[in-house]
């Protein structure tokens, strides 16, 4: 398993690379600077501000500059908000971002599941064509939708929940989290009802079965495991969902996180904060793919990554 | 082999040909037989009739204000059916407008990562060994890439420009059409019945027209349908995020996004884009789950 890991995380590398080469060259041919403003500034202090940011220099020698800069892990000053570092602003954006991810992706799996092994052991009747509609309901309306709708009915009609702005307390965190967590409840149930049905179908289920285990032991104990597989092969891209949706959801409920950060940055051809961003995403996703890869060898005992190609 | 047996042959497998219910004609009685996939066909007719005669019957046009109605509510005495926006103009007749959009982006971007990714997973498929091992290396190190953010990052720098959101949108779709196809296409090269059709006789090309091509498309026909609802969804959000189609165009997308900022004093202006995007959303997914249930060849075996 070892070996397997550092090969993985080795394999990372490349793509990480491809990743920020992408996203510097295409940053910098958009038209239009960091420094752009409504009103011109004088030549000189273009000249001065482009000699302090390096902007002066060939690209390529900006690449390389850059590419040393972060192996230190140092991803230079913002060029939009003075006197902010993009690792101070990361610094402030991630933690806020990463607990609405986290509490949504952990609710979603929760619920998830719950709901859609309850669907596939009730297949074909009531409840189960109920849970289906709603997750058909959860895929089919977009968070962009979904979080308007939310805040119309609980912070303008009912009045329960504030429409925005960011704390750490509940009332503030309910709707984005339960906005982010919908599609993924949603997916995820349909996922676990999917696999349960064709685990509860196999012949060493009716064997455990035939042998008269009781029902709650064959379920918990033999059908659910393996059932979670497709599940967490979902997780992967779940997370790469929920950072497109934290652009959303935090720009709906104008939340100071990352997503915010990267399409302001965009906008204002912050070079260095887009990049950050880019890359911190990046990592993200290769890490959690590589989790993924980990978990399911671990629930599923035929897949050893050690012994070259996976077996199953 | 002798001339005559395999005249006997190519006999016994024409009148095989003539009597055998194809696969389509066989998965379309499957479809029929899903209420809701049937609802899904239907709904998506009457949405993409709609969305086509709907501005021609109006008397609105989806750029020029009413200067006597700004934000009005829906209301049939103004002729408003659907409301008016911030600045006056029909909220029908946009939204059909922005449903041509949004559908029209849907179909092409679903081509272009149609096109892409099937000539990509078809050859790598049908090479096999090293070629499809690094072809495959590729789409993963390329899947690993924060999409969103590249395709935000395109549209910052290439402007706003609406054949770019779907060639843009294509180009991250590709990948997992590429995969799918690959997938089939090295499965179905080593089946029985592939070796079967050699035995008797069939050329490669025949093979590849009669027996790889029909049972990829089944597949394909799957994935499109439900790619589509995907790329709406997509360039809604880039448009939600304001990085779409420009005005004076519109697309559901875009309406969705200034409905919300008026969605206080004007609830209507987000309401029926909503409902309309939702629908169309919820009509292909249906299609596409019956089309995979009625397509799924395990459940002729």
């Amino acid at each position: 398993m070892l070996k397997y890991s550092l090969r993985r995380l080795a394999s990372a590398i490349p793509t990480l690379f491809l990743l920020i080469t992408v996203a510097f060259f295409l940053i910098r041919i958009a038209p239009g600077g960091p420094f752009d403003s409504e009103r011109a500034l004088p030549p000189e202090i273009e000249a001065n501000l482009a000699a302090k940011y390096h902007l002066d220099e060939p690209l390529v020698f900006q690449y390389a500059r850059y590419l040393w800069q972060i192996a230190r892990l140092d991803f230079g000053p913002s060029f939009h908000y003075r006197d902010w570092t993009v690792n101070d602003l990361i610094l402030q954006g991630a933690p806020v971002s990463f607990t609405l991810g986290i509490l949504a992706l952990a609710i979603a799996l929760v619920v998830g599941v719950l709901v859609g092994a309850w669907a596939a052991l009730r297949q074909n009747r009531p409840g189960d064509y109920a849970v289906m509609s709603f997750a058909m309901i959860g895929i089919s309306i977009p968070n962009f939708v979904m979080a308007p709708l939310l805040i119309l009915l609980f912070a303008i009609t009912l009045g329960w929940l504030p429409a925005g702005g960011w704390e750490y307390t509940p009332s503030r965190t309910v709707l984005p989290v339960v906005t982010l967590a919908l599609p993924m409840i949603a997916y995820i149930a349909r996922i676990t009802r999917g696999s349960m049905i064709e685990v509860l179908h196999s012949s060493y289920i009716r064997t455990v079965r035939a042998k008269g285990m009781p029902e709650k032991e064959v379920i918990l104990r033999h059908a659910l495991k393996p059932a979670l597989l497709p599940v967490i092969s979902y997780l992967g891209p779940a997370a790469a969902a929920i950072m497109t949706g934290s652009v959303v959801v935090e720009r709906i409920f104008t939340i100071p996180g990352i997503g915010t950060y990267f399409v302001q940055g965009a906008l204002n051809r912050d070079y260095t904060l887009v990049m950050g961003v880019v890359i911190l995403y990046g990592m993200l996703i290769i890490l959690f793919n590589f989790l993924v890869d980990l978990l399911y060898a671990w629930l599923d005992p035929r897949i050893h990554y050690d012994d070259g190609e996976a077996e199953a | 082999m002798s001339e005559s047996t395999r005249d006997a042959f190519e006999q016994a497998l024409d009148t095989r040909e003539i009597r055998g219910r194809s696969l389509y004609v066989d998965a379309w009685h499957r479809l029929l037989k899903n209420k809701a996939a049937v609802a899904g066909l239907v709904v998506l007719a009457i949405m993409v009739v709609l969305v086509l005669v709907g501005p021609l019957l109006s008397q609105w046009d989806h750029e020029i204000p009413d200067w006597e109605h700004y934000s009005t509510p829906p209301s049939l005495e103004t002729g408003h059916v659907f409301g008016t926006d911030a600045i006056g103009r029909d909220l029908f007749v946009r939204t059909m407008i922005g449903g041509q959009v949004s559908l029209l982006v849907g179909l092409l971007a679903t081509l272009v990562s149609l096109v892409i990714g099937v000539t990509y997973g078809a050859v790598a498929g049908y090479l096999g060994g090293r070629a499809d091992n690094v072809m495959m290396r590729f789409v993963d190190a390329v899947y690993a890439m924060p999409f969103m953010f590249f395709v935000i990052l395109l549209m910052v720098v290439f402007g706003r420009n609406i054949f770019l959101i779907f060639i843009a949108i294509g180009a991250i779709n590709w990948l997992d059409m590429a995969r799918i196809v690959r997938g089939q296409t090295l499965s179905l090269k080593n089946k029985d019945f592939v070796e079967a059709a050699r035995a008797c006789g069939a050329t490669e090309a025949q093979i590849i027209r009669r027996h790889i091509i029909p049972n990829l498309l089944g597949v394909v026909i799957v994935y499109v349908t439900l790619t589509i609802p995907q790329v709406i969804l997509v360039e809604s959000f880039l448009s939600f995020l304001g990085l779409g189609v420009q005005e004076p165009l519109t697309s559901w997308g875009a309406l969705v996004n200034e409905g919300a900022q008026e969605l206080e004093t004007a609830p209507w202006s987000l309401m029926f884009p909503a409902a309309f995007l939702a629908v169309t959303l919820f009509a292909f997914n249906f299609l596409g789950d019956g089309l995979r249930d009625a397509l799924d060849p395990k459940d002729r075996l």
